[in-house]
């Protein structure tokens, strides 16, 4: 057992219940959505000298530590916008080839407020407690979340209200595809990437002739995840033996472990995610899979999507296994050494991949404002359209105008063997070229033809 | 009055002008202040009140008057839910069509679920129930996705037929509306320091709360509610006497089916969006709670019970360690951590830990709930047993353990 | 066949989960006639002292390692646990190693002393309170006890793995006479079913062959004249809550290398246990832990790819399909008593 010591108290951030003060001034009635301004145009415009952000983690349930690393990730970009700390990766971003407008003051001069709530991952809740942002606290942008239920949920519930959403987590294709909306914006990358970005590697580890089995947790995510790997491996040779889908609320993997070994198949590919992973990856493990020869080769086992946080729950199980993440603390650019130096100095850990996608997500939309001269909606929407940013911890990013996604280097990352720390899990093998990654805007898989933005909502 | 009698009337009245004035009474503190984290006078907290309100009232009809513990709820609530986004989907973005058909197909489904379940009794009901209603979630959760929406569950979308409706301008999805009546509009009345916002959605939610009350009571106190009092006192000398008490109980079942069928389809009226989790266990075991913790086969205690454990989740939920630092800013810095690390495991990420504290508190010192225990410390320990009679309760067989 | 008699260990093994949960619940809920939604806390307060145990026994001291830095760039403070010192470092790691089976012995006390602090606090005031009061204060209490959990140990599972000599899967179907590695099996899973029919041996002779356990069979089925007697059954009911709880609590230490313990595991666990239990029978022990092999083997069928197939989803309700038709073909479950929790 460690003993470590908490740094607590960052009071005087917030005084209680300032950031309520929205919309007070205003006399009797005035008509239309909750504290809409009239004279600037789109709801919940900030009043006064403070502008409040809507922080929707996840604080309870099964993701409740990611959550818990989303909100330390906002608190510190809050510091910097605010010009509190070290400044963090604000000294080190570039906005379409020159400096970023943000100067340490707030959001245009406005001082940044937040205020926090639960999603339980559940989408009902996410809702719930984003409205109660929206309506109560006068959150003008919601961001955060750990899965893509939430996020598609939350990014509708914005759309139709007429806030900004930045998501924070969510991997799913549907995201930025089938699901997307004008209002909402994704740093994150998706399923298409990590099949993308993880089939080379695999062809050059363990050969194009390779089978693989599949086990595929039965929901929305799985299924983009499971066709997103399968189409990327077997256009390199790869076969796909079977791909048997498993109930999200399975804790016990064995029987579907079991059989893999007699399929013939010599890799077994986990479309799981968080406590799915941790136990089918352990039960994998178990089952003495890693051990296992196969058609003459070694067999290998592979988890698509890796997040730290969730790989430690696996222990040793980890070592060796094949993944992609979208970013990882060891990095050793510049912006990447700066985060984790901020984040390190604050908490006394490094930050995960969530606590990055978050951290980045609030800067852009700073800056988005800051550069569009106002928090409206659609000012911001076309501030961030077609952005091209870097020293934000991926290289030169896209956020592509046709669906709002971005457009990075992909890490592929490999359970270490001889981890130095209780952090030190992944190391990165190869980072993909964003080249590599691309896809058109109405690819199958992100919807097709059909898939649309809209356009922009400002909420009156 | 309305066929009521004199003392039932009055509690109607009662809720009637609590519900109306909500939007002041949910927001007594200013909002500069910072117990103004205390308000729940915004429009989404109000709406869950009522339309959960409406949830527990259903399943007290079953729980309290017959006994029977459905433990699958959820599912009927879950499939108004599905039903109520498809008539938007497909044929207008009005609330009237989707609650109506909300109600109509959480009817036939309990009627399906509850003519299986009702074939036994006791726990192996509550069993059935449960089993019915996990099997939906978990169906709508993966293999049902293309009917569902799986994980990502179903909102309204631009490319959506609304055969109704006019095609959408502007490529903004059209607003759930009564008759051109936006549920998202609210006013916000500013009287000094305090904001009151009334909003069209939960003024409709609210009336159809205050049907669906009336409704109640008049079934508690018909011959039908007798009936089915008689079903929880004693079914089998019940049988004896030649009577079949399944069809009063199917009824009662179906009932509350369709009060959950309801609420599910105000629930998207409100906010144009289901998901799957709807049906979940937890779901169930909620409206269970919400009925226990109020004062089952009370006829307003499920209301309070509902709208306390929503209020303790959406408010409890949003006070994180900055907001207790704000407050306790005038303690000497040392205290003031120690006050906020403390307080911090029970607010914000802990407030899960509250909720129990709660329910073990109420169980343990208001039996009954907070009616049935509000009573007993109103009135003095002495006439329990007749009030239990009155209120729908059989007496217990011997007197309460300690 | 090599598949099927997989699956049929696969479903031995996570019927023995289901059947110890359900055996100690069935004390409880089926002859006490408690509804204790907290059965599936005590599983995992049972899991998480194997997790503490673990963290006792590797309690560290801090040493700076000069020649590695850490990820600020500082040097790297290397945890060295005091065992190593002790017992020198391969005695030392062993007895990290072995801290799951350890933690049997160490669980016992905890989960006895959970069992009484719970029956006498709480549960005695509730036996002759209505089921719903009973639901409402134990699914509090548990609600309270996996929080608390959350604040200490985290929302993340923890990894607690088996000692080396039983990580890992060897060849039992060369055993029994099938070709090499046609059927491996991990040694821990064979562990646990070993454990679980201990367990269950056990507790049945214990309320078969005592006195203790003949006074308690005999309050179950009626508890008033048993008290006429001058016998004090209300002690034996605690002794029972607290054997209870220690068989929950043992389940939940051996089921820790299975799956990484988390504080929400008992709520996972918790619905299924009480399908196990009615399918069963209500005050029927015997009835449980049938269940809870039915139960678990039937769900490793259902889960095999060529089932799903030919009826996709039914890997995700076959518990409650079968539920479903036991309880309709068989009124009072499996070998269910009559009038027990039939009102």
């Amino acid at each position: 057992m460690t003993f470590t010591t908490k740094t607590v108290g960052r009071r005087g951030v917030i005084q209680g219940g300032a950031a309520l003060g929205v919309g007070l001034a205003a006399p009797t009635f005035f008509n239309s959505p909750a504290r809409a301004d009239m004279h600037t145009g789109y709801l919940n415009a900030p009043q006064g000298g403070t502008v409040t952000l809507g922080f929707n983690v996840p604080q309870s349930g099964p993701y409740a530590e990611e959550g818990a690393d989303e909100l330390r990730a906002y608190k510190l970009a809050v510091k910097h916008l605010n010009g509190e700390g070290d400044g963090g990766m604000m000294n080190t971003m570039r906005i379409n080839g020159g400096d970023t407008a943000l100067q340490g003051n707030g959001i245009l001069g406005k001082k940044v407020e937040y205020v926090t709530g639960d999603t339980q991952t559940k989408s009902d809740a996410a809702r719930a407690s984003a409205r109660s942002m929206i309506e109560k606290d006068g959150a003008i942008m919601i961001t955060g979340g750990s899965s893509s239920g939430v996020a598609v949920a939350v990014q509708a519930l914005c759309q139709e209200t007429g806030i900004i959403f930045m998501a924070g987590l969510t991997h799913s294709n549907d995201t930025t595809g089938k699901d997307r909306k004008a209002n909402g914006f994704r740093h994150f990358f998706n399923s298409y990437m990590s099949g993308a970005a993880l089939a080379p590697v695999l062809a050059a580890n363990y050969g194009t002739d390779r089978k693989a089995y599949h086990l595929t947790a039965d929901y929305n995510w799985g299924y983009t995840t499971e066709e997103a790997v399968t189409q990327a491996t077997e256009a390199m040779g790869w076969e796909t033996v079977n791909a048997v889908k498993t109930p999200l609320t399975q804790t016990d993997f064995s029987s579907y472990i079991a059989p893999v070994l007699q399929s013939g198949a010599d890799v077994l590919v986990l479309n799981h995610y968080g406590g799915n992973m941790v136990n089918s990856l352990t039960n994998a493990v178990q089952f003495g899979l890693r051990d296992a020869e196969v058609n003459g080769k070694n067999f290998e086992i592979v988890v698509p999507l890796y997040s730290r946080l969730m790989a430690k729950g696996a222990g040793a199980n980890v070592k060796g296994i094949f993944g992609s993440t979208n970013w990882h603390w060891s990095l050793s650019d510049d912006a990447s050494k700066a985060f984790v130096q901020s984040f390190g100095k604050e908490y006394g850990f490094p930050p995960s991949q969530a606590a990055h996608t978050c951290y980045v997500q609030a800067l852009l939309y700073a800056d988005a404002c800051e550069r569009a001269g106002t928090f409206n909606p659609c000012g911001v929407v076309e501030a961030l359209e077609g952005l091209e940013f870097d020293g934000l911890g991926n290289g030169p990013t896209l956020y592509r105008a046709e669906d709002h996604q971005c457009f990075k280097d992909v890490l592929v990352v490999k359970g270490k063997e001889n981890p130095e720390s209780e952090f030190d899990l992944l190391e990165v093998v190869e980072v993909t070229p964003v080249d590599q990654v691309m896809y058109a805007p109405d690819h199958p898989q992100m919807g097709g033809a059909e898939a649309t933005l809209g356009s922009c909502n400002t909420g009156v | 009055m309305f066929g009521l009698k004199g003392s039932d009337f009055a509690l109607f009245l009662v809720v009637a002008v609590l519900t109306l004035a909500a939007p002041f009474i949910l927001n007594p503190f200013p909002e500069t202040s910072s117990l103004a984290q205390f308000n729940g006078g915004y429009p989404d907290l109000m709406q869950r009140f009522v339309i959960f309100g409406i949830f527990a009232i259903g399943f007290n009809i079953l729980f309290g008057l017959t006994g029977y513990l459905s433990f699958g709820h959820a599912a009927f609530l879950g499939v108004g839910s599905y039903a109520a986004i498809w008539m938007m989907k497909l044929l207008t973005m009005n609330v009237i069509p989707a609650i109506i058909m909300s109600v109509i197909i959480a009817g036939l489904f309990s009627l399906v679920v509850g003519w299986i379940s009702l074939r036994r009794s006791g726990i192996y009901f509550s069993i059935l129930t449960l089993a019915f209603a996990q099997m939906s979630y978990a169906l709508a959760y993966s293999v049902l996705t293309p009917i569902t929406g799986g994980e990502t569950g179903l909102q309204p979308k631009l490319n959506d037929p609304r055969i109704l409706d006019a095609a959408p301008e502007g490529g903004r999805i059209p607003q759930a509306n009564l008759f051109g009546l936006d549920m998202g509009e609210s006013r916000v009345w500013n009287v000094g320091d305090w904001a009151f916002t009334f909003n069209a959605g939960y003024y409709v939610a609210a009336v159809v709360m205050l049907v669906a009350f009336y409704l109640s009571i008049r079934i508690f106190r018909s011959p039908f509610g007798m009936m089915l009092r008689a079903v929880k006192s004693n079914q089998q000398r019940m049988n004896y006497t030649g009577l079949n008490s399944k069809p009063y109980t199917l009824a009662a079942f179906v009932i509350s089916g369709m009060y959950a069928g309801l609420a599910g389809g105000l629930l998207v009226a409100m906010d144009t969006q289901v998901g799957p989790e709807r049906m979940f266990w937890t779901a169930s075991g909620e409206v269970v709670l919400m009925t226990i913790l109020g004062g089952v086969g009370t006829l307003i205690g499920p209301v309070l019970g509902a709208g306390f454990i929503k209020y303790m989740e959406n408010i409890l939920s949003k006070i994180n360690t900055t907001v207790l630092e704000g407050w306790f800013a005038f303690l000497p810095d040392g205290a003031a951590d120690a006050v906020v690390a403390v307080l911090g495991l029970f607010v914000g990420k802990g407030w899960h830990l509250t909720l129990g504290l709660i329910f073990m508190i109420v169980v343990i010192f208001l039996p009954g709930g907070l009616v049935e225990g509000g009573r007993r410390m109103f009135r003095g320990r002495d006439r329990t047993a007749t009030r239990k009679v009155k209120s729908g309760q059989t007496p217990p067989t011997s007197k309460p353990a300690e | 066949m090599e598949a099927i008699l997989l699956q049929i260990l696969n479903g031995l093994d996570k019927g023995s989960a289901y059947a110890l949960i359900a055996l100690g619940l069935t004390l409880i809920f089926g002859t006490l006639g408690v509804v204790n939604f907290a059965h599936g806390a005590l599983f995992m307060i049972g899991a998480f002292s194997a997790v503490t145990l673990s963290r006792l026994l590797s309690t560290s001291y801090t040493v700076i390692d000069e020649s590695r830095t850490d990820f600020l760039g500082n040097p790297l403070k290397v945890e060295m646990p005091y065992l190593h010192d002790w017992f020198g470092p391969e005695f030392g790691q062993a007895i990290i190693n072995w801290s799951v089976p350890l933690a049997i012995l160490f669980s016992i006390p905890i989960m006895v002393a959970v069992g009484f602090a719970m029956e006498r606090g709480l549960i005695k005031h509730f036996y002759k309170r209505p089921h719903a009061d009973q639901i409402l204060v134990t699914f509090g209490l548990a609600i309270v006890l996996q929080e608390i959990v959350k604040a200490v140990y985290g929302a993340n599972p923890i990894p607690t793995p088996a000692p080396p000599a039983f990580s890992g899967s060897f060849d039992f179907g060369a055993l029994i006479g099938f070709d090499p590695l046609q059927i491996m099996y991990p040694y821990w899973r064979l562990v646990y079913f070993a454990f679980a029919i201990l367990i269950i041996g056990a507790v049945f002779a214990f309320l078969r062959f005592t006195t203790f356990g003949m006074v308690v069979r005999a309050g179950m089925a009626d508890r008033e004249t048993v008290g006429l007697l001058g016998i004090d059954i209300d002690k034996r009911f605690t002794i029972m809550f607290a054997i209870a709880a220690v068989v929950a609590g043992l389940a939940g230490v051996m089921y820790a290398p299975i799956n990484s313990p988390n504080y929400h595991m008992g709520m996972d666990f918790l619905v299924l246990s009480f399908v196990v239990v009615v399918v069963g029978g209500m005050g029927s022990l015997s009835g449980a832990v049938l269940a809870g092999f039915l139960l678990g083997i039937l769900e490793s069928f259902a889960s095999m790819a060529q089932v799903i197939e030919v009826v996709p989803g039914i890997n995700q309700i076959i518990i409650y399909l079968v539920a479903i038709l036991i309880l309709l073909t068989r009124p009072r479950g499996l070998m269910g008593r009559k009038g027990v929790m039939e009102e």
